[in-house]
């Protein structure tokens, strides 16, 4: 059986492995943002896969939060707000990403196959 | 009436022969129940090797293509996703055996090219996922299980052809049964 590895075949086994030992995080952490998930008054509104490009509005406390979604990120577009922090926060991008718009009641989060925290608190 | 009489040459007959076996092997692995959608030993990838080894690339690209095409149509995956990841993958990894063959023998022997070979067709087959199938990043999530089976597999399937080439008895007729043998030890 080892006869038949010669010198450039165990370079090659040895750098397989090492690919193989190196694509592992991929599988362990639950890093890639899958979903968005938009929610008014904590209930769940509407829930958008991060796949292609999409607008949603939401109708919250003061008016029409709006919500664009793309390929891998989510923002919010526009807002009624008096502040615009949710808007100004631009493009989410990472798991576990919120954006929160306070005074309309209305929420965008990006979630992945695991949750980043048990919980979080504002 | 004019009559159009093909005449089949020796390498065609050659051809057919191997792919064949090629064929036959596609379709015994296709009953063996996968944990993974898409993560198949690959056992007729080791007369693609032996193929290259004895003929050269021409005739090992013309096997495995022919496995593609027939291999999917006994299937009834033809033109199917299937059929197209299939065909990436297999494009990917001629297109690497094409170069790697040129490596030098005293040091690269059918294991490597069998490695570089499984590696490079997971590639193609993610490109084209990732292209076409599954459109967002979710797809590198199983990148490791896929890499870790290229790895596996490429190593048997390079070991069994190694095996089958260094065995000179092995004559081309009998690589059906011969090539079935050894990757299942």
């Amino acid at each position: 059986m080892i006869r038949l590895l010669r010198p450039g075949d165990w370079l090659l086994l040895v750098l397989a492995t090492a690919a193989c030992a190196a694509s592992l995080p991929l599988a362990l952490n639950g890093g890639i943002a899958e979903r968005a998930v938009i929610k008014r008054d904590g209930e769940i509104v509407a829930q958008f896969p991060l796949d292609k490009a999409r607008k949603f509005a939401v109708t919250g406390a003061l008016g029409s939060t709006v919500i664009e979604v793309k390929p891998g990120a989510a923002r919010i577009l526009s807002d009624p707000g008096p502040r615009q922090y949710c808007v100004r926060q631009g493009w989410l991008t990472e798991v576990n990403a919120i954006a929160i718009c306070a005074p309309s009641h209305v929420s965008l989060a990006l979630v992945g196959r695991s949750q980043g925290y048990d919980s979080l608190n504002y | 009436m004019p009559f159009i009489e093909l005449k089949p040459t020796e390498e065609d007959h050659r051809i057919a022969r191997y792919a064949a076996a090629a064929i036959v092997l596609s379709l015994a692995e296709a009953a063996i129940p996968s944990p993974l959608p898409g993560v198949k030993p690959g056992l007729a990838n080791i007369i693609t090797l032996v193929v290259l080894a004895r003929h050269g690339f021409a005739s090992a690209a013309w096997v495995t293509l022919l496995r593609v095409v027939a291999g999917s149509l006994l299937l009834g995956q033809f033109l199917g996703p299937g059929f197209f990841l299939s065909l990436s993958g297999a494009l990917a990894s001629l297109s690497i055996l094409a170069l790697a063959m040129h490596l030098p023998p005293r040091w690269f022997g059918p294991v490597g090219l069998s490695l570089l070979a499984s590696f490079a067709h997971i590639c193609g087959q993610l490109i084209l996922a990732r292209l076409w199938l599954v459109p967002h990043d979710g797809l590198y999530y199983l990148v490791p299980f896929f890499s870790v089976a290229a790895l596996v597999f490429g190593l048997a399937n390079g070991l069994a052809a190694a095996k089958l080439l260094e065995n000179a008895a092995a004559k081309s007729l009998r690589m059906g049964e011969g090539s079935a043998a050894s990757a299942s030890s």
